[in-house]
């Protein structure tokens, strides 16, 4: 079938209704291996839609000297912004850049395409609601363009451009774009992908990207790419009711107790009746307060500060949220991560989790790893090196909260620190939580330790506990407050 | 001086409706950061730098915290080189939104008298500004500092995190930044490490007039065009009415109508003829300029990578 080029998913421009336009800014990746063009087709855009100012360019023009074979500056330059990276003539780490038409404005993350550098397109990839994919018409589509789109489809990518680029290279042939288009999206149904728009594309010739290439395709009616990510749908957190992580509680007086935080799913309005979470406490909206105005209703993505109609103990790192359709909150959760640093993922070790404002302690067990090249899980146990994306176990100490980050792209979202460098060790996406912990369904007997805490860290590290971590349940307190506990237990 | 020389220079100061969903965006974003940082860090402090990104910056902060205060100080960076408008303009502001200001010169440059015509913009960026600003966050123990940098900006900023990690002694090393993902910002330091936060680190120039027109933010009045004096000097337009100011031989003090995109020392920020007294004109301005704004800061022209150069060292 090739009566249309494009059977895109998403609508021609010509048959959007304006009224619906989400003004929004859209934020996007884009992915290509070295050469296919990426810088020329960032660059591409930033011109045609002028956001690259004379005196900028000037710039380019007096450190290179280059010029491309139509007088442009170089674009290359503009967008390698650090010193060393130009020294290297690579990009290696993600770059965000802007630029508007007059419809919508765009953010994007310019990550680079080499194979060991998973991690910056996982980060790139992590804010974007729409992923574009730049293949070189002539080499076509290669393993490089499935492992993006599988990263991308991971992070939580829906939407997907192929840009089919130096179309110009095979004569503006549509066979070839036909081809590939084809090509790419039996890949994209494989990874659950249906929203996916083919363009043919030259960028250095700047043909259907701001302007369209009607003079050399007239067998193309599809968008450019301007019109396709001007229609594009910004998610906005899509979950099964109200969240509100507490960044903060706000007390200016006495008389003033509020909960400042973003909506991070659902909507909120005074009388809603809301649960505390982990305490589970129960409460009423009383008021949502800004600096503009007393507000009647928020929704997700707004910066509030919520005030309840009753006493009730909110700190931090609790989750308020709808009744109805509460997050799930357990000790064992099961995840996918994207390992980020040299030193891997370790199994067993402790980290530190941060998911919206909340942090705590954490341990890994990976279960599986994700051949990027064939797209399957391998069973997997041991570290999970840089670059790698593993299914993994996470136990915690102290109760968590979680959406499946299917459901929420904020609530179901964390990264690992770990607590010896403090650096930002993992990314990683909540896929559910485990069975119930603690034994609370469960007829066996059950024994409780009192233990020194070095003697309980060195079992908490060993394989066997590990192993069967989600059933054992743990609090750390003093001796008073043990010895208190037990005596109950006797008493 | 009065006050409403400062407000907006808007037509209709009453109406004001809701924000476009665009700017709205990212005020919510700027919104969360400072709440992060404020929540996480145990001494925040903001760069208070007068301009107009600083005067968003101050106005998102009071959001972010109302109905409370702003729990952190503002730190201003004086060289001594500033424009008379702008600390006449910052003590207004100071207070009438009770702020917590504090204000740092470096004595050694006060004392040997660096200025930036005897010893140069590199100098007397690098004593006056880098080093002031080390001095004040050392003598604060800040362990986090907001900035109104933005991403767009210059080309070593595209790269820039929103919690940009710094050693103890302020360095900032862009080849080993912590990744970012999602909004889930890793402030994690050991003692003497800081971070510097950027909550319009997605904002565009365009983006900082179109908010401070829709929210009828205050400025100082360099930013419109008024009749100045000024002379015309490497190609840039420098105001020339200050006592220290001196014609070199041949320079002609003329006075038109000018006005600034950004504003910093002034021996250092180029003036744009204009006649934009209106911030609507002033954005008609800016949606035809062919220019960036960054063109007229000497800063930036040294050589290829001086800002990065600049960043590595500490400066904001
Ligand atoms: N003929 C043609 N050449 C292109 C096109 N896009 C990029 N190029 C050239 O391909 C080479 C690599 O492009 P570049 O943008 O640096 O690739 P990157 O490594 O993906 O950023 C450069 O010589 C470009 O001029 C195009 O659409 N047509």
């Amino acid at each position: 079938m090739t009566a249309s080029a494009t059977a895109a998913a998403i609508a021609p421009a010509a048959e959007a209704a304006p009224a619906l336009r989400d003004t929004r800014p859209l934020r996007l990746i884009t992915c290509g291996s070295v050469d296919d063009g990426k810088s020329t087709l960032i660059g591409r855009l930033l011109w045609d839609t002028k956001a690259v100012k004379e005196d900028q360019a000037a710039a380019l023009n007096r450190d290179s000297g280059k010029q491309n074979d139509l007088g442009l500056p170089d674009f290359a330059l503009l967008l390698d912004g650090l010193q060393a990276e130009r020294e290297q003539g690579i990009t290696i780490d993600v770059a965000y850049r802007y630029f508007a038409t007059d419809k919508r404005s765009f953010i994007v993350a310019d990550t680079p395409g080499h194979e060991q550098y998973t991690r910056n397109m996982a980060t790139g990839a992590s804010t974007a609601d729409l992923a574009v994919l730049l293949v070189d018409a002539r080499a076509g589509i290669l393993e490089q363009t499935r492992r993006h789109a599988t990263i991308a489809t991971l992070m939580g990518i829906k939407q997907f451009v192929l840009a089919i680029n130096k179309i110009d290279l095979v004569n503006y042939d549509k066979a070839r774009f036909d081809e590939l288009s084809r090509e790419f999206k039996e890949i994209a149904l494989s990874l659950g992908v249906k929203q996916v728009t083919a363009i043919p594309v030259s960028a250095l010739k700047g043909e259907n990207v701001v302007y369209d290439g009607k003079a050399s395709m007239p067998w193309y009616e599809g968008p450019t790419l301007v019109e396709v990510l001007e229609l594009a749908t910004v998610r906005s957190a899509q979950t099964v009711g109200f969240r509100l992580p507490v960044q903060r509680v706000s007390r200016p007086g006495e008389s003033f107790r509020g909960y400042q935080g973003t909506v991070a799913g659902g909507a909120v309005k005074p009388g809603d009746s809301v649960v505390i979470l982990p305490s589970g406490m129960v409460a009423n909206v009383k008021q949502i307060v800004t600096f503009d105005l007393v507000r009647n209703a928020a929704v997700a993505g707004d910066a509030i500060t919520l005030v309840l109609d009753r006493q009730v103990d909110v700190a931090r790192g609790d989750m308020i949220a709808t009744i109805d359709a509460q997050p799930q909150v357990g000790l064992a959760f099961d995840a996918q991560l994207v390992a980020l640093q040299p030193g891997g993922i370790e199994p067993g070790k402790r980290y530190w989790l941060k998911s919206g404002s909340r942090r705590q302690r954490v341990t890994v067990q990976p279960s599986s790893l994700l051949d990027l090249k064939s797209g399957k899980w391998n069973r997997h146990d041991g570290a999970l090196p840089m670059n790698a994306i593993g299914k993994v176990h996470l136990s915690f100490d102290e109760a968590a909260i979680f959406d499946a980050y299917e459901l929420n792209r904020t609530t179901g979202a964390f990264i690992l620190i770990d607590p010896d460098t403090n650096n930002t060790v993992a990314g990683g996406m909540i896929a559910g939580k485990r069975g119930d912990v603690g034994g609370l369904n469960n007829e066996a007997e059950r024994v409780i330790l009192s233990l020194p805490a070095d003697l309980a860290d060195k079992i908490l590290a060993s394989g066997l506990l590990s192993e069967r971590r989600d059933e054992v349940d743990i609090r750390r307190t003093n001796p008073g407050r043990a010895a208190e506990l037990l005596g109950e237990l006797d008493g | 001086m009065h006050i409403s020389e400062f407000d907006a220079h808007t037509q209709d100061k009453q109406a004001k409706p809701p924000l476009d969903p665009h700017l709205k965006a990212l005020e919510n974003e700027a919104i969360h950061i400072f709440r992060e940082v404020a929540a996480e860090f145990e001494r925040p402090v903001m760069l208070y730098s007068i301009g107009k990104d600083s005067s968003v910056l101050l106005h998102l902060a009071r959001k972010a915290f109302y109905p409370g205060r702003i729990p952190f100080p503002l730190l201003h960076i004086d060289t001594g080189w500033k424009f008379p408008e702008m600390i006449a303009f910052r003590d207004e502001m100071a207070k009438r939104f009770d702020l917590d200001l504090v204000v740092h010169t470096n004595p050694r440059g006060a004392k040997e008298n660096i200025s930036p015509f005897t010893h140069g913009s590199a100098l007397h960026t690098d004593i006056m500004k880098t080093e002031a600003l080390r001095q004040a966050l050392d003598a604060g123990q800040y362990d986090a500092a907001f900035g109104g940098a933005r991403r767009d900006e210059e080309a070593s900023r595209a790269k820039e995190r929103i919690y940009s990690f710094r050693t103890p002694d302020h360095k900032w090393d862009p080849r080993n930044q912590r990744p970012e993902l999602w909004n889930v910002y890793n402030g994690m330091i050991r003692r003497g490490e800081s971070v510097r936060a950027f909550p319009l680190s997605n904002w565009t120039e365009v983006d900082i007039w179109r908010y401070i027109q829709a929210e009828n933010i205050p400025l100082p009045p360099l930013y419109y065009a008024a009749k100045r004096k000024f002379v015309e000097r490497d190609g840039m337009l420098m105001w020339a009415e200050d006592k220290r100011f001196e014609a070199l031989p041949g320079e002609q003090v003329q006075e038109d109508y000018i006005r600034f995109r950004t504003l910093g020392c002034w021996p250092l920020t180029g003036a744009i003829r204009s006649h934009a007294t209106t911030l609507d004109e002033v954005i008609a301005e800016l949606e035809i300029a062919t220019v960036s704004e960054r063109q007229g800061r000497a800063i930036d022209k040294d050589q290829a990578g001086s800002m990065e150069k600049k960043k590595r060292e500490g400066y904001f």
